[in-house]
């Protein structure tokens, strides 16, 4: 590693099953404080049970070690790993009708330790962030993500991670479906954490993001393991190319490595 | 005090504040069980006039001659021993106007209730019912300098005959069911509320109910008349001591909104989980007049409660929207009853419920258009969530519909308490339990907020009390 100090986030030998399909199978990652990773890779390659595996989904079997700031959480349910600084932004935010953004943004970050009794300062303090990422403060009192647009969920999935002050922050999609005003929003999202100290994976089909948030490194995924890694600028050539690029440099390796005994990546 | 702590504290003085029950009052009880000589004693204990010592007597014969429901928990309501109830207890104290009236042990049990809080706070008139007599009542000048009659049932039946000889039963006979014939036989207390003509009531009124003696059955019975054009909130809100043996209430609550009036009626019931609570609630709204049932249903072993709204006048409104939480060893068995009898009247439904362990929910529901009624609009939207395996709801919607121009709509949705809710709280830190309760007040959240502040506060406790302990 060309980072000296402690990482902030690593895991090893992660394997994920869902209904005792195996979907993961055998990942290794480090990052370091401020680093920004991408994760890419086609569809159905295991990126997002990936990133929900590492916080703990109750239908997920996970193994293998997942450390956060030096400290083990593999065992622990997802709102004790959330209390000690990971935090997921998910691709499809689930709605929480008759809660409102608010008094969910309360519940959490009062979870979290932080002190939100001055009831005023608590809302002077999100009229602030509201403004800085674009969200009209009409959405403080709607319901959380209920009727929300898919641009409006994911503003909001990046205000939560701005407010919450994460160690390290897994980003499922978050660019999916935003127009260039929210992209520019998430990606400066990105960017604050990161220069805050925290390490950052997402997951990303789209180089448009990366052209804004430029990853310390990409990893390809594919059938469940990291295929390959790169610098930002290999993205160029996935881009130019597809992911049969990928497959094809894929191949040799595991060509390679025949042990993997993965013969279907030949055919 | 964070919220989890909160949980915890509700939860520790929970019988403190809800459990207790003061020593009952003996003097004048009736004995147990039902015949024709109870009643007469009950009619002469109360002076009151012949005509309703007659209608008692008749509503006895028939409460004899009515068959239980055929439908319904069976295997509870056909269990109930009549017999082994008391059918009157008055309290050993007279009737206070002023609270340094009301006597001390009667004082801390509404101490308990918080209803001198609950009066200083904002509300016009306090009528609270302890045992079957309204022993403390009280209305503010500006309610009487508008002539508005706030009284207990049995003062409203001495102080106004006229009015209540022409409203009384005249939207629930006592033929209308077992249930009803049985509270119009051995009737006491209630609330009987009069509104004139164009007057608006503009802070709610409200009565707590409480049962106090065990095996004791309360059969109290309500009357609220809207004059024309006038408007008035009635708040019924109901604890029960924790008793071992099954207590029965079965309430007879009518409403009147005449031209252009508008009445809404909220309940938050809270019956220890021994109690039978089998309620007959109906409003009749004439032309342009507007009826709302704000009804919420938290404790109880059954409740059977269908409130209704007799559509009588073109244009005329009613509503009802109500929730249900089904504990472990719970039945509540609720719903609305629409009957559009003129033109160009609209109603909506919405029922939500949650059942919780091996509580049931059921939504039973009927829609009537008659004929002649055209141009009518209908909506309901049932709405239940299962929060664990075991739990169980049904629905029981009917539509009668006669005239073909009605638009009805009809929506029923079953849910499962969603992982991915959980999990998306979780992931911001949220532990399981806040989280699972946050959702619940979400799914209540159309409920609560049409409900005054400190109602809603109190729902929103009793719902975390509910929650306790649901997780693994």
């Amino acid at each position: 590693m060309t980072n000296a100090t402690q990482p902030i986030f690593s895991c090893q030998g992660i394997e994920i099953a869902a209904d005792a399909k195996s979907i993961v199978k055998g990942v290794d990652l480090t990052v370091h404080p401020g680093e920004i990773h991408a994760l890419m890779g086609p569809n159905g390659s295991g990126k997002s049970t990936f990133a929900t595996g590492l916080m703990g989904h109750p239908a997920l079997t996970v193994s293998g070690r997942i450390t956060l700031n030096g400290e083990s959480v593999e065992e622990m349910p997802p709102h004790e790993r959330a209390r000690r600084g990971l935090f997921l932004g998910f691709q499809y935010p689930v709605a929480i009708p008759g809660v409102t953004v608010a008094s969910f943004l309360r519940a959490s970050l009062n979870a979290l330790g932080k002190n939100t009794t001055n009831v005023f300062a608590f809302r002077k303090e999100l009229e602030d962030v509201f403004e800085r990422l674009g969200i009209p403060w009409g959405f403080a009192d709607r319901y959380l993500n209920d009727g929300f647009s898919g641009g409006e969920k994911k503003r909001l999935e990046i205000l939560q991670m701005v407010m919450m002050e994460p160690k390290f922050v897994i980003l499922d999609e978050i660019d999916s479906g935003l127009d260039v005003d929210a992209l520019k929003v998430v990606a400066s999202g990105i960017n604050e954490i990161a220069a805050r100290g925290a390490g950052v994976l997402m997951v990303t089909h789209y180089q448009r993001l990366l052209d804004l948030v430029v990853p310390t490194r990409v990893h390809y995924f594919m059938e469940g393991k990291i295929a390959f890694e790169g610098e930002a600028d290999s993205v160029r050539e996935l881009e130019a190319n597809g992911y049969d690029w990928l497959k094809q440099k894929v191949t040799g390796q595991v060509a390679d490595v025949s042990i993997t005994g993965k013969s279907e990546v030949h055919s | 005090m964070s919220a989890q702590e909160n949980i915890h504290t509700v939860n520790a003085d929970y019988l403190e504040r809800y459990g207790f029950s003061d020593p009952e009052s003996l003097e004048g009880r009736a004995p147990k069980g039902l015949n024709r000589d109870v009643v007469k004693m009950i009619s002469d204990y109360k002076k009151e006039p012949d005509w309703m010592r007659e209608f008692r007597l008749r509503a006895y014969d028939s409460f004899l001659q009515k068959p239980m429901p055929k439908w319904g928990n069976q295997g509870i309501i056909t269990n109930i021993d009549f017999d082994d109830i008391y059918y009157y207890i008055p309290p050993g104290a007279e009737r206070g106007r002023n609270w340094d009236d009301v006597p001390e042990n009667i004082k801390r049990t509404f101490d308990k209730l918080g209803v001198p809080e609950a009066e200083r706070k904002f509300l016009a008139g306090v009528s609270a019912q302890y045992d079957s007599e309204v022993v403390y009542h009280s209305m503010k000048e500006e309610l009487e300098k508008q002539g508005v009659i706030f009284l207990d049932m049995d003062s409203g039946l001495r102080e106004h005959p006229d009015i209540v000889k022409k409203y009384f039963a005249s939207v629930i006979p006592p033929t209308d069911n077992k249930f009803a014939a049985l509270n119009s036989a051995v009737w006491s207390g209630g609330s009987f509320i009069y509104v004139p003509p164009n007057t608006h009531v503009e802070v709610p009124l409200q009565a707590y109910f409480r049962i106090n003696a065990k095996n004791m059955g309360q059969f109290e019975r309500t009357l609220i008349i809207a004059d024309e054009g006038s408007s008035v909130h009635y708040i019924e809100g109901c604890t029960a001591p924790v008793y071992t043996t099954d207590s029965l209430h079965s309430a007879v609550v009518e409403l009147v909104a005449l031209k252009d009036a508008k009445i809404r009626y909220s309940t938050i019931q809270n019956w220890s989980n021994n109690v039978l609570n089998l309620v007959t609630k109906r409003a009749v709204a004439h032309e342009g007049a507007s009826v709302e049932w704000v009804d919420g249903n938290i404790g109880s072993k059954l409740t059977m409660k269908f409130p209704c709204v007799i559509l009588k006048g073109e244009r005329a409104h009613g509503e009802v929207l109500s929730v249900a939480f089904a504990q472990d060893g719970q039945h509540q068995d609720t719903g609305a009853k629409m009957i559009h009898s003129a033109p160009n009247t609209t109603s909506r439904v919405v029922s939500k419920s949650i059942s919780k362990g091996k509580g049931r929910a059921s939504y039973r529901g009927l829609v009537r258009v008659n004929q002649g009624a055209t141009g009518c609009k209908t909506d309901v939207t049932c709405d239940a969530l299962l929060l664990d395996g075991a739990s169980r709801t049904d629905t029981y919607p009917t539509m009668e519909i006669v005239e073909q121009d009605a638009q009805v709509e009809h929506e029923a949705r079953v849910s499962k308490l969603a992982d991915e809710q959980l999990f998306y709280l979780e992931c911001r830190g949220i532990d399981p339990e806040k989280a699972k309760l946050m959702i619940v007040n979400g799914f209540f959240e159309p409920f609560t907020k049409e409900l005054p502040m400190e109602y809603a506060i109190e729902l929103n406790r009793l719902i975390a009390l509910e929650m306790e302990g649901s997780i693994g």
